[in-house]
């Protein structure tokens, strides 16, 4: 089975919301009131991050595979046939007419 | 600018998980079908954002902030206009076409539909362009990073031209998306905060329009010139992009809107990795409700960056100037990112700027490794390999495209008119290519012939309208009137702003196309109507909307998407 994105997207936001977080009360107050009109925005929007990448990695986990198999469709399963046909018939080679 | 430890962990942190996503897939990657296609696998709501992330290159990200910050929010009517209309009408009439015929890429659907000189018309030039589109991209960004934060040019290009060629030669199309939808997340979350900030400090949307009329009469417009999209459209001069609405309509909105997003590979590439024929038509639609928001990431920032320029009770930031004392619109997103974002916030602004580089360059690269395995090298060069031969031309297409791409960014750092040049012949090619697709797909009559000669004669329309017309206030060469020039004749029409004439151009080019191509169709010979089932509109089963839910169904999505698009453009009128 192929990787699921979001478990991936879910792992990235985690680790970057879990780093701004702890960083952002460390910081100092200084550089909040230099950049971001006294707003701890480390913090703040580090939570935010925080929350979606958790968001993304349980869906990942739990939801249906986002990566369907090519057999889970009408369509799919005619273009693997076609696709095998065209195979058969020699490599890349245009269909012919 | 002092960038700390912790922004550059959190830079760290992005690229191993772009080249970790890269070597998780390298195992899924056995047939050419993978590394181009996905083997057509991935679910409608990966390949929708991968359709939009893949075009939120560098131009996309820093252009739109500099024209939001220049022209306001009528700059959204690149999105309102100049997108959604034409990524509805890709989803709904063109997609069972390039789903359906079962090409591989653009070009080979022209295969398909008319002969082999107009598919390789098509290959060729947009092979080369999109390695000059990315080429043009890392230019941009190394420029950028150099100006912003010292970075020398040369590690800027390598080391991300060095990132993205790995993970895509790992993991072929299928990382590339996966990139784009990672990277997708990553912009939105990494630009949402600098809104936020930005609008606190004008005073919010009320304390921004009122500094952007201050703004809009300091430059000799009416008071609401910069926060109203439709209201000053009746004449060119009214408003600060200086296009009249039926040029920008039919320029922007059908001409370039409906060339780019339904016949650009870049784009449609994505759609065709879907899973299902379904999926395949959601993508575009799909990706157009995210799109009609992006001016409130992309242009809202660049309007908040003129209006505190003009604010004296902010917090102080100012538009940089360039040495002739004009505003270097450019910069301003980059700007603002530095002057809110205290340390850590800043790595990750800066990693979603980056990140907004790589997967533009991401988007050409696979279009391009496809296009040139599957219509140069597959039709012209060597016809008899196996599949594992192709996927292996297809990893060394990776390599070489990159390869051509960091060269012509160093060449842009020589010659950056030769740069501008290259853009232009390529706005030539494109601006006729939605006639030929119109034509192609919805009426049986059209022949290779009339295709191919209406598609030469359309770039020629469009270099003779360009080198007959000037924007105002421009000298003749690289703006038009290049062609008068070397004649000795009258300049015919002045423009009053290089938009303007950029948008009738295009009129006038996608004109000619269709006109030589209806009449060279009707006097050549068609194709048999038993050939062309499957590649024309009337000789083709409709698809079946039979979906339970009604967000599933395209065309359902389709009228929903359009009606939002409509009320958006009355809100902000």
């Amino acid at each position: 089975m192929r990787l699921d994105i979001r478990i991936p997207i879910g792992l990235l936001f985690i680790v970057l919301g879990v780093i701004l977080t702890v960083y952002g009360p460390l910081a100092g107050q200084q550089v909040y009131d230099d950049h971001s009109l006294g707003i701890n925005v480390n913090f703040w929007w580090g939570l935010v991050m925080l929350a979606f990448g958790i968001f993304m990695f349980v869906m990942g986990r739990r939801g249906t595979s986002a990566v369907r198999s090519t057999q889970d469709s009408p369509e799919g399963r005619k273009l693997e046939e076609i696709e095998s046909r065209r195979e058969q018939e020699g490599g890349l080679g245009p269909r012919g007419h | 600018m002092n960038l700390t430890y912790i922004d550059w962990a959190i830079m760290l942190v992005y690229f191993v998980f772009v080249l970790g996503i890269g070597f998780l897939l390298r195992r899924s990657v056995r047939t050419s079908t993978d590394f181009f296609l996905s083997g057509r696998s991935l679910p409608a709501w990966v390949t929708g954002l991968a359709f939009i992330s893949a075009n939120l290159g560098a131009q996309e990200v820093i252009g739109m902030g500099a024209s939001g910050a220049k022209y306001g929010i009528a700059t959204s009517h690149f999105y309102w206009v100049g997108a959604i209309p034409a990524m509805v009408f890709v989803g709904i009439f063109m997609m069972p076409f390039y789903y359906g015929s079962r090409a591989r890429s653009v070009p080979e659907y022209l295969k398909l539909r008319f002969d082999e000189k107009t598919r390789g018309l098509n290959a060729i030039s947009f092979a080369v362009m999109t390695v000059f589109s990315s080429g043009i991209s890392m230019y941009a960004m190394g420029l950028l990073l150099q100006t912003l934060l010292g970075w020398p040019f040369s590690v800027s290009v390598l080391v991300s031209a060095a990132i993205v060629l790995l993970y895509i030669f790992l993991g072929g199309l299928t990382s590339a998306i996966y990139n784009e939808v990672l990277q997708f997340f990553l912009i939105v979350l990494g630009f949402l905060p600098l809104v936020f900030l930005g609008l606190k400090d004008v005073g919010g949307w009320s304390g921004l329009k009122e500094q952007l009329a201050t703004v809009a009469t300091a430059n000799h417009f009416a008071p609401g010139a910069l926060s109203h999209s439709w209201q000053y459209m009746n004449e060119a001069s009214a408003n600060p992009m200086g296009v009249e609405w039926f040029g920008m309509v039919m320029g922007l909105g059908f001409v370039l809107s409906f060339g780019y997003w339904c016949t650009d590979f870049l784009v449609v590439q994505r759609a065709m990795a879907a899973d299902s024929m379904s999926a395949a038509r959601r993508t575009p639609l799909i990706a157009a409700v995210p799109k009609m928001f992006f001016p409130m990431l992309v242009i809202l920032p660049g309007m908040i960056a003129i209006a505190l320029t003009y604010h004296a009770a902010g917090s102080g930031f100012q538009l940089p100037k360039k040495p002739d004392g004009t505003f270097n619109y450019d910069m301003a997103i980059p700007t603002m990112l530095i002057h809110y974002f205290p340390t850590g916030m800043l790595g990750v602004g800066l990693t979603a700027l980056m990140a907004s580089f790589m997967s533009g360059m991401a988007g050409n690269v696979t279009a391009f490794n496809t296009v040139w395995t599957y219509d140069i090298y597959h039709a012209y060069i060597y016809r008899h390999g196996s599949d594992q031969h192709y996927l292996m031309v297809g990893r060394l297409a990776t390599v070489f495209g990159i390869a051509i791409s960091v060269g012509a960014a160093y060449a842009t750092t020589q010659f950056n008119n030769i740069m501008d040049m290259l853009q232009l012949v390529f706005a030539f090619v494109n601006a006729p290519l939605f006639a030929t697709f119109l034509l192609g797909m919805f009426w049986k009559r059209t022949t290779g012939h009339g295709a191919f000669f209406g598609l030469l004669a359309g770039t020629l329309a469009a270099a003779v309208h360009h080198g007959f017309t000037l924007p105002l206030g421009a000298d003749p060469g690289i703006h038009g009137g290049w062609l008068a020039q070397l004649t000795g004749m009258q300049i015919s029409h002045v423009y009053s702003s290089d938009m303007a004439q950029n948008f009738w151009t295009a009129i006038f080019a996608w004109s000619t196309c269709f006109v030589v191509t209806i009449v060279i169709s009707l006097i050549t010979k068609p194709r048999k109507e038993s050939e062309l089932v499957g590649l024309v509109y009337s000789l083709t089963e409709k698809p079946k909307d039979n979906a339970k839910s009604w967000y599933t169904r395209p065309a359902t999505l389709g009228v929903v998407v359009l009606l939002m698009a409509v009320v958006l453009n009355i809100i902000f009128w």
